[in-house]
C-alpha cells in the first residue's frame, strides 16, 4: 500500500510535482501517464528517494519513507528505466542477482534465482545466464533488466517508461509478459508511460498528469468513457475514442453462445477491438469463436460490437 | 575591457618573466640576506637576458625543425600512399617516448661533440614525437564527411589539405607542437651539463658547486619561462578555436 | 610488385647503413678517437659469418616482393629476430679478436653501422608482427625471448670484447644498485601519487571540483629540472630549522626531493585518466544501480572503478614511463639510479657508460609500457 500525501517537488524555477496525493493499493497496476514533463517520472523517483520530495510525506505500509534507511527501501523495490543500465562487466546472471548479492544471498542461490527469472521469460539459462550484455539484442537487456528488478521479489515494482526504447513489436510482447507476470503474482506496480494504449492495455487504475498536477485518476474504462476534460481527451485520441473504448471489453463478453458462422474461427479472449479488425480484413459482419483449445463456442456480430 | 586586460596571467607572467631576467642583478643583495654563508650569491658569468636568449634560440630553432619535419611525417601518413608506413611510424614513436629526453642528448653527445649541436639534434628527435603524433591524431579527427564534401565540391587533394584537413586538425597540432615545445625547454635546461648556453647553466653550476642561490637563480626564470610558452600556446589555441564559441 | 614498401625501406637501409658505416670502432685508449672498422673487412676476416648473416638478410630483401601471406610474415619475423642475434654475436667475437691482439687499454665499441642495422631489423620485427595482428601479449613475448636471448649471449662471454659489456663487467654492482635505487624512486613516488591522484580524479567525476587542476598544470609545465631545483632551497631550509628531519634525509639533495618531484609531475596523468575514466561510465547503469539500492560507495567499487580501469591504467602508464625518465635527471640532484652512470659517461665523454646507462633505462620504460598494455586490454570489459 503506497500513499502519496500531498507531495511536491519544486526546483528552482519550476515546480516539478504541484501537491500530488494518491493511495495505490496492493496488487493494483497503477498507470502514470501524461506528455513529457508532467512530472510523472519525478513521482515516481520520489517513491525510492531518488528524488527527495519537497514538500509532503510518502508512506509505505503504514511507514514515513522519510524515516527509513534509503538503501533498505530500494532493495525492497525493483526498478526498471527506459535505458536499461544493465552493469556491462557483469554476466547476465551477475546483473540479475544484483540485489541478492547486496542482500547477502549465498551464491548458489542466486544463480539458481537467475536461471529461474530467465525461464519466466523463455530464455534457456543454459544459453544466457553467462553472456554479456553487449551480447544481447536489446529486447533481451530490457527482459534482463525486469528479471534484476524482480530478482529479490520485492512487493512493489517501479517502471519508468521500460518499453520505451524498443521497437513496436517487442513492445508489444514485454506488454504481454509484464502482465501475465502481473495476474500470476500480486505485486503493486507503479508503471510510467506517455502512451495511452499501453496505459489501457496494462493499467487497472490510470492516473492523468498534467504539469505536475493530478488530473484525473480512474479505472480505464471510466477514462476512455467519461474524460475528465479536454486534456484528457488529448491524450486518449479524439479519433480513435471508439476503438479504444472497444479495447478494454473481450470476445467473450459479447459472443452469442450456440450460434454459428462460416470461416476460421477468432479466440474468445481477444477484444472487441481485434473481432472488428478482424471482420474488416474479411470482409464479414460476424466471425465464429472457438475456445483456446479450438472447441467451438459461438459466433460474434459487427452489431454487437456496437452496444454499450 | 581594460580592466579584462589588466588581469591577464599571460601579461603579468610575461612581464615577471622579463623584470626577473632583466634586474636579477639587482636582486643581489636578497640572495645575500638568504644564504649569507654562500661567497657568490648571484650568478655572474653571463646576464640572464643573454641566457633567455640562447634558450629561447635552441628551442625555438630545434622546435621550428621539428614542426617542418614532424607535421610533414604526420601528413604523409595520413594519405592513402602512405598509410602502409603508419604501423611503422606508431612503433617508433612509442620507443621513442620510452627514451628519456636526456638519454637522447646523452647520447648525442659522444657522437657529435660538446656544445650547441648536440642539444640541437638531440631536441629535434626527441620534439618530433610530440608533434607527430598531434599531427596523426588532428587530422584523423577531421571527419570524414567533411572530406567528402571537400572532394565533392571539385577540391583537389592538395587544395582539401590546405584549405580544410589542416585548419580542422590545427587544434590538435598545435597541443602536439605545445606539449613539444615545453619538453624542449626542460631539455635545453639540461643540455647546459654539455656546454649549450641556456637558463640551465646557473642550475648546473649550482648544483656542482652546491651553491643554492644559483640554482634558484636559474630555475625561476626557468620557470616562469615555461609558464609564459604554455599561456601564450594556450591563447594561440583558444583564439583558433573562436569559431566554435560563435 | 612491391608488396611491402616499409619493409624494403627499412632492409635498404639496414644494409646501406651496415655496410655504408663503421661497424665497430677501435681506439688504443679512451682519449683517442676510435678507427672505424666496417663490416665488409670483418666479413672478409671469416667468410663464414658471411654465410650466417646471407640468409635472414636475404629473405628480408626478397621478402617485400612476395605476397603477403602469414607464412611470408612469421618468415620475416624470424629472420629479423635470428639478425637481431646474429649481429651482437659476430660484432662481439670480431671485438674478442680485436682484444686479444691489443694492449689492455684499447676498447671496442659499437659503430653506427650496428646501431643502424639493429633499429632496422627491429622495426622489421614490430613490422612483421603487426601484421600478424599479434596481440599485445604475444608481441610482449615475442621481444621478451629476444632480449633473453641476447642476455644469454651476454652471460656467455661471446661479447666481452665490447667496450659496453666491459663497462658492464667492471661495475655490475655499481649497476644493480642503480637499478635497484632507480625502480625504489619510482615506486616510492608513484604510490603516494596513484593515492591521491586517484582522489582527486574520483572527487572531479562527481563534480565536486578540480580545483588542483590549474596547480597541477603549472606543474606539469615546469621543466623537471627547475622544480627540483626550486624544491632544493626549501627542503634544506627546513633541514636548517629541524635538525632531525636532517638525519632522516631530507636535506637538500637526494631522494626526497626527487621522490617530490616525481611524485608531483605523476599526479596530473593518475588524476586526469580517473576522472574521465570514471567519467565515461554508463549514467544508466549507475542510475539502475542507484535505484536498485546500491549505495554510493557501492557504486563507486562495484560499478564505476572496474569499467574505468583501462583508461585509469592508460593515465598510469603516461605517469610511469614519464617517472622512469625523470628519474634520470634526478641523477644530478644527487637522487643516484641508473642516470647517475648516463651523466658519469656523459661527462667522461664515454658512448660506452652512457650506454651502460641509458640501454637499462629505456629497457625499463619498454617493460613498464609493454605491462600496461597488456594490462590495459585485460581489464577492457566494454568492447570497444
Amino acid at each position: 500500500m503506497i500513499e502519496l500525501e500531498r507531495i511536491s517537488r519544486r526546483y528552482e524555477s519550476t515546480v516539478a510535482v504541484d501537491d500530488v496525493t494518491l493511495s495505490i493499493a496492493e496488487g493494483e497496476f497503477c498507470v502514470l501517464i501524461g506528455s513529457s514533463g508532467a512530472g510523472k517520472s519525478t513521482v515516481l523517483k520520489m517513491i525510492n528517494r531518488l528524488v527527495p520530495p519537497s514538500s509532503g510525506r510518502i508512506r509505505i505500509d503504514g511507514a514515513d519513507t522519510a524515516r527509513l534507511a534509503v538503501e533498505a527501501l530500494r532493495r525492497r523495490m525493483g526498478y526498471v528505466i527506459q535505458s536499461i543500465g544493465l552493469f556491462p562487466h557483469w554476466t547476465v546472471a551477475r546483473n540479475i542477482g544484483t540485489v541478492p548479492e547486496l542482500l547477502g544471498w549465498p551464491r548458489a542461490r542466486r544463480r539458481e534465482r537467475a536461471a529461474e527469472l530467465l525461464d519466466l521469460f523463455k530464455l534457456p539459462p543454459g544459453e544466457f545466464l553467462d553472456r554479456y550484455p553487449h551480447q544481447l539484442s536489446i529486447g533481451q537487456q530490457q527482459r534482463i533488466g525486469i528479471a534484476r528488478a524482480l530478482a529479490a521479489d520485492p512487493a512493489i515494482l517501479l517502471m519508468d517508461e521500460p518499453f520505451g526504447a524498443l521497437d513496436p513489436i517487442t513492445r508489444e510482447t514485454l506488454q504481454a509478459e509484464i502482465a501475465q507476470i502481473r495476474r500470476a503474482s500480486r505485486k503493486t506496480v507503479v508503471f510510467v508511460t506517455h502512451d495511452m494504449d499501453e496505459a489501457l492495455r496494462l493499467g487497472s487504475r490510470i492516473a492523468v498528469m498534467d504539469n505536475g498536477r493530478l488530473v484525473q485518476v480512474d479505472a480505464p474504462l471510466a477514462i476512455v468513457a467519461a474524460p475528465a476534460n479536454d486534456f484528457v481527451r488529448e491524450l486518449i485520441g479524439r479519433d480513435d475514442l471508439g476503438l479504444k473504448l472497444l479495447s478494454l471489453d473481450r470476445v467473450a463478453s459479447r459472443l452469442r453462445r450456440g450460434e454459428t458462422a462460416p470461416g476460421d474461427a477468432i479466440g474468445d479472449t481477444l477484444t472487441l477491438r481485434q473481432a472488428l479488425s478482424r471482420m474488416i480484413a474479411d470482409g464479414k459482419d460476424r466471425l465464429p469463436v472457438a475456445d483456446a483449445e479450438g472447441r467451438a463456442l459461438g459466433a460474434i456480430h459487427l452489431a454487437d460490437l456496437l452496444r454499450r | 575591457m581594460m580592466a579584462k586586460a589588466l588581469r591577464d596571467p599571460l601579461l603579468w607572467a610575461s612581464l615577471a618573466l622579463l623584470a626577473l631576467v632583466l634586474l636579477m642583478p639587482d636582486a643581489k643583495p636578497a640572495f645575500a640576506a638568504l644564504f649569507p654563508a654562500l661567497e657568490r650569491p648571484m650568478f655572474e658569468l653571463d646576464s640572464f637576458l643573454d641566457l633567455t636568449l640562447w634558450h629561447l634560440l635552441l628551442v625555438g630553432a630545434s622546435s621550428g625543425a621539428a614542426v617542418l619535419l614532424g607535421v610533414a611525417a604526420g601528413i604523409f601518413v595520413t594519405r592513402p600512399s602512405g598509410a602502409e608506413f603508419r604501423v611503422l611510424l606508431d612503433t617508433v614513436v612509442t620507443i621513442g617516448q620510452t627514451f628519456p629526453p636526456v638519454a637522447v642528448l646523452a647520447v648525442a653527445v659522444p657522437v657529435i661533440g660538446f656544445g650547441f649541436d648536440p642539444a640541437f639534434i638531440a631536441l629535434l628527435l626527441y620534439g618530433l614525437l610530440p608533434i607527430v603524433e598531434g599531427t596523426i591524431a588532428g587530422l584523423e579527427a577531421v571527419p570524414a564527411a567533411v572530406r567528402e564534401a571537400a572532394r565533392g565540391t571539385g577540391m583537389g587533394q592538395l587544395a582539401c589539405l590546405l584549405k580544410v584537413e589542416l585548419p580542422l586538425a590545427a587544434p590538435v597540432i598545435i597541443a602536439g607542437v605545445r606539449t613539444s615545445v615545453i619538453i624542449n625547454i626542460g631539455t635545453a635546461t639540461v643540455a647546459s651539463t654539455v656546454g649549450a648556453w641556456s637558463l640551465g647553466l646557473p642550475i648546473i653550476i649550482g648544483l656542482n658547486a652546491a651553491n643554492l642561490a644559483y640554482i634558484l637563480e636559474g630555475a625561476l626564470p626557468l620557470a616562469l619561462l615555461a609558464v609564459v610558452v604554455d599561456l601564450a600556446f594556450g591563447r594561440v589555441l583558444s583564439s583558433l578555436q573562436g569559431w566554435r564559441r560563435a | 610488385m612491391l608488396r611491402n614498401r616499409v619493409l624494403l625501406l627499412l632492409a635498404i637501409a639496414g644494409f646501406a647503413g651496415a655496410l655504408g658505416l663503421p661497424f665497430l670502432t677501435h681506439a688504443a685508449n679512451r682519449l683517442v678517437s676510435g678507427m672505424p672498422i666496417g663490416l665488409m673487412a670483418i666479413l672478409e676476416e671469416r667468410p663464414v659469418w658471411a654465410g650466417a648473416l646471407l640468409p635472414p638478410v636475404a629473405l628480408l630483401l626478397v621478402a617485400p616482393f612476395l605476397s603477403p601471406r602469414t607464412a611470408v610474415h612469421a618468415l620475416v619475423g624470424l629472420a629479423a629476430a635470428s639478425l637481431l642475434l646474429l649481429l651482437p654475436l659476430v660484432a662481439g667475437i670480431a671485438a674478442g679478436r680485436l682484444a686479444a691482439a691489443a694492449p689492455p687499454m684499447a676498447r671496442t665499441s659499437l659503430g653506427g653501422g650496428f646501431w643502424c642495422a639493429g633499429l632496422a631489423a627491429s622495426l622489421a620485427l614490430a613490422d612483421a608482427l603487426s601484421r600478424l595482428r599479434a596481440s599485445p601479449a604475444a608481441a610482449a613475448l615475442c621481444t621478451a625471448v629476444v632480449v633473453v636471448a641476447l642476455g644469454v649471449l651476454l652471460r656467455s662471454g661471446a661479447l666481452n670484447g665490447l667496450a659496453v659489456v666491459r663497462e658492464y663487467a667492471a661495475r655490475q654492482d655499481v649497476l644493480a644498485t642503480a637499478v635497484i635505487r632507480h625502480v625504489g624512486l619510482v615506486v616510492g613516488a608513484l604510490v603516494p601519487s596513484v593515492l591521491l591522484g586517484v582522489l582527486l580524479g574520483v572527487r572531479a567525476a562527481q563534480r565536486r571540483g578540480f580545483g588542483a587542476a590549474l596547480f597541477l598544470n603549472v606543474v606539469q609545465t615546469v621543466p623537471s629540472i627547475a622544480l627540483f631545483g626550486l624544491l632544493l632551497a626549501p627542503l634544506s631550509g627546513l633541514a636548517h630549522l629541524f635538525p632531525r628531519l636532517g638525519e632522516l634525509g631530507i636535506g637538500g639533495v637526494g631522494v626526497v626531493p626527487a621522490g617530490i618531484a616525481l611524485a608531483l609531475y605523476a599526479l596530473l596523468p593518475i588524476a586526469r585518466g580517473a576522472a574521465e575514466g570514471l567519467g565515461n561510465v554508463s549514467p544508466a547503469a549507475l542510475e539502475a544501480g542507484r535505484g536498485l539500492g546500491m549505495s554510493e560507495r557501492q557504486l563507486l567499487w562495484r560499478i564505476a572503478m572496474p569499467l574505468a580501469l583501462p583508461v585509469m591504467l592508460a593515465g598510469l602508464r603516461v605517469a610511469t614511463i614519464q617517472a622512469v625518465g625523470l628519474a634520470a635527471v634526478a641523477a644530478l640532484i644527487g637522487a643516484g639510479g641508473l642516470g647517475a652512470i648516463m651523466f658519469q659517461g656523459l661527462f667522461a665523454d664515454a658512448l660506452d657508460l652512457v650506454l651502460l646507462g641509458v640501454v637499462p633505462i629505456v629497457l625499463l620504460a619498454l617493460i613498464v609500457d609493454a605491462l600496461f598494455r597488456i594490462g590495459i586490454a585485460r581489464t577492457q570489459r566494454v568492447p570497444r
